[in-house]
């Protein structure tokens, strides 16, 4: 697979899926960037929290968030097994 | 299924990692801080919020008492917020653990207890002992009043723990008797129907933050004032 430019300046939408993994490997991985990564992901996110100009501040926003951690529960749980329902425990 | 009952209060850990810390974290996400002069529809509802609780809560203290402002209103939004998040499925309440609400009970209590003595050291003293008792009687109650008040921190923190940790097991054994019984008879919807007036009874859970800041205000209260 060809590529233009070597990997690690290629944006996300530029990057073929063979070369996804040494894309990931290639981002820096101090500290202040990863804190600028979760930064710039928050803001992206909180359009949808803080879109007064839109109108629509309303109950969307704060429902995803809960719904995102209602899964990240129901996903960290070994003892899901056993809830599963079957005549006999 | 006396295992799993259980088994949803012991800490979670996801491979290993405890990410309780992660849990106890998560509720300050949800309540943004105001940035600008007119803000969006969330932080303008918890603001309005904030600012009713806070003159109901503060209005019976003098100046002193209300330099806690902070201290009562982190409180009250912590617990308040960790409480109802532990009604979503699956999901791990932090206040079930007595240790984290000894660990936030004692030192608040002790907090407004030697503040109380630093600063009146007579008038606190003198709670121990209530007006007008007949003279062979003192002893007694000095003994009575001591043990209630270091019985105080421990009441704070098994009160909370207790309600919501039963509330809780109750839902779990609710609901896994609606399910058992599902396939058997229709007496489900009757269950159904306790299980949803429990849930709606126990989102009163936050009626439970109301008497655990009340309490804790009321001894600050007390010990500042008299």
């Amino acid at each position: 697979m060809a590529s233009s430019l070597p990997v690690k300046e290629m944006k996300l939408m530029d990057v073929k899926l063979g070369e996804l993994p040494s894309w990931i490997l290639m981002r820096d991985f101090t500290p202040k960037a990863i804190t600028g990564e979760i930064q710039r992901g928050y803001y992206r996110y909180y359009k949808y929290l803080y879109a007064r100009a839109l109108g629509k501040g309303g109950i969307a926003g704060i429902s995803m968030v809960l719904a995102a951690y209602g899964l990240f529960n129901y996903y960290s749980y070994k003892e899901l097994k056993h809830e599963q329902l079957c005549k006999y425990h | 299924m006396n295992e799993n009952l259980f088994a949803s209060f012991a800490t979670p850990t996801m491979m290993g990692l405890p990410i309780v810390i992660l849990i106890v974290m998560f509720p300050s996400i949800l309540f943004p801080s105001p940035n600008r002069l007119i803000n969006n529809r969330l932080i303008s509802l918890q603001q309005w919020l904030v600012q009713l609780t806070s003159k109901q809560m503060l209005a019976i203290h003098n100046h002193k008492g209300q330099t806690w402002a902070l201290m009562l209103m982190s409180l009250i939004l912590f617990i308040g917020s960790t409480n109802l998040l532990g009604l979503l499925p699956h999901s791990f309440t932090p206040t079930t653990q007595l240790s984290m609400n000894l660990g936030m009970a004692i030192p608040l209590w002790a907090g407004t207890v030697i503040t109380g003595f630093r600063h009146k050291t007579k008038a606190s003293l003198a709670h121990f002992l209530p007006q007008g008792t007949p003279i062979p009687l003192i002893p007694m109650l000095v003994i009575i009043e001591t043990i209630s008040l270091f019985i105080q921190p421990m009441a704070l923190a098994v009160r909370l723990t207790a309600n919501i940790t039963a509330g809780h097991l109750l839902m779990h054994l609710i609901g896994g008797a609606t399910l058992a019984l599902m396939n058997i008879t229709t007496s489900v919807a009757l269950i159904t129907f306790i299980i949803l007036i429990l849930l709606t009874i126990l989102e009163f859970a936050v009626a439970l933050i109301q008497a655990y800041v009340f309490t804790l205000l009321v001894s600050l209260y007390l010990h500042d004032n008299t």
